[in-house]
């Protein structure tokens, strides 16, 4: 095991010109791990519970509220006019996550083989995905802001309550693309619509339970679904960010060679690696949570 | 990691696979799950959630300890981060039994209110004639914080 025997190298290379009592004052280091490497684990935990606890908050909040926006209606458009396409673009988004992961775990092996080259190489596929990463995100962030509408404080996804029929302005039943009735069951996830400043609240006549025959319309959905969206995509979003950031500027350095002289494995490659794998994996529970369930 | 070129290229590659496999299940449960696939066909909530939630947990698993090297690190070390995880587990059953109780008094208070959709249109053979809100306990919008005495209906906002 290379950190194993890595480990171990430091602590003989120290062994010359300090006292191993110095190292961590305890004479060896904790759990074989250098001190860098073990405080990025550590922080890699606090930011779990702090994501943990956004996650947590929007359960919460979504087992309050009667209804909850369908993941499946609310994220189904994909670039280039496509509607109709649940969950195909953020699933995308996973691909490229996923896959930029794959290739900072490349970029880890080529530190520990001192391969100078193939980090650099690596990293630079790592970044390129995520930079595409948010790119997607911005595109899903403009299309729910400017063509949905929906903004932290408004949520024009709302769910029908009960089965029903659409009604047109004079009270006729409305019709649906086919030229069939265009009715809904309950459990519907619908979007209001926003044409010059004003929202369209269609109107529809309720076809079950007590309040069949009469006639209501759309509400918007719970207003927590738009703060919690962005607030929490945004946050990952920013990690994502923070992320390219320190891989650019620890590409650079293996560039210039400063990583090679410490002959230590590239272990601020290992430590970035750690961040940037924590970045996906606080995805794998954001899509879940936000698009899944 | 003391994996040779090769294998280290193959750990890799199981990875991409792995992961690209299980989200393209997770996404083809939901799709399926939600009427996407065949006309008409739901599958149950029960069968659903457990499923993404199992192979979630399990992505999570392989990222930390494939990806993260979490199980090339000492036992202390797995140990130290992984246990205070466990916490979780409290917090998440805790908030979400208090967010199912926030549920049922919503739903209480909105009955009260009787603030539901808002009727724009009188039916005919209506059997509750008291205002211009249809009384339903439903609403997807805001309910007011207390319980007010009357029952006229104010504009979902």
């Amino acid at each position: 095991m290379a950190t194993d025997t890595h480990a171990y190298a430091e602590v003989d290379q120290h062994h010359g010109n300090e006292t191993s009592a110095e190292l961590w004052d305890g004479g060896r280091e904790p759990f074989k791990a250098s001190y860098g490497k073990l405080m990025m684990w550590y922080f890699l935990l606090s930011d779990a519970f702090t994501f943990a606890g956004f996650l947590i908050a929007y359960g919460a909040l979504r087992f309050s509220m009667p209804t909850w926006p369908l993941p499946d209606v609310v994220f189904s458009t994909f670039p280039g006019g496509f509607h109709h396409a649940p969950l195909i673009f953020v699933t995308l988004m996973t691909f490229i996550l996923i896959l930029s992961s794959v290739t900072m775990v490349r970029a880890v092996q080529e530190g520990h083989r001192e391969n100078k080259k193939g980090v650099v190489k690596w990293m630079g596929f790592t970044i390129i995905g995520g930079l595409m990463f948010l790119s997607c995100q911005a595109w899903e962030w403009t299309n729910l802001i400017a063509k949905e509408h929906m903004t932290v404080s408004t949520n024009p996804f709302g769910t029908h309550t009960t089965d029903g029929v659409y009604l047109n302005d004079d009270g006729s039943e409305a019709k649906n693309e086919k030229g069939e009735i265009d009715a809904f069951k309950a459990g519907t996830t619908y979007l209001i619509h926003k044409n010059d400043g004003e929202w369209h609240k269609r109107k529809f006549r309720i076809t079950s339970g007590e309040l069949k025959g009469q006639i209501a319309q759309e509400a918007f959905g719970p207003k927590a679904f738009g703060g919690l969206f962005f607030f929490i995509t945004g946050f990952h979003g920013f990690h994502v960010f923070s992320g390219v950031a320190f891989l650019t500027v620890i590409m650079l350095n293996s560039l210039s060679g400063l990583y090679e002289k410490r002959k230590n494995g590239y272990e601020m490659v290992e430590k970035i690696g750690l961040y940037w794998h924590f970045v996906d994996l606080v995805w794998v529970f954001v899509f879940l949570v936000f698009y899944l369930l | 990691m003391s994996l040779s070129p090769e294998e280290g290229k193959k750990v890799v590659f199981k990875g991409l696979i792995l992961l690209a496999i299980i989200t393209l299940i997770e996404v083809f449960i939901a799709l399926i799950g939600n009427g996407h696939v065949i006309q008409g066909f739901h599958l149950p909530k029960w069968i659903m959630y457990p499923a993404m939630i199992g192979l979630s947990l399990y992505k999570a698993y392989f990222i930390v300890f494939e990806f993260m090297h979490m199980k090339y690190e000492l036992r202390g070390l797995a140990m130290s981060v992984l246990f205070p995880t466990v916490l979780l587990v409290w917090a998440i059953i805790a908030f979400l039994d208090e967010g199912s109780y926030w549920h049922d008094t919503r739903a209480h208070i909105e009955l009260l209110n009787s603030d539901g959709y808002i009727r724009v249109e009188a039916p005919a053979e209506s059997h509750h004639g008291d205002g211009n809100t249809a009384p339903m306990p439903s609403g997807s919008h805001e309910t007011q914080g207390q319980p007010a005495t009357g029952s006229e209906g104010h504009e979902a906002h």
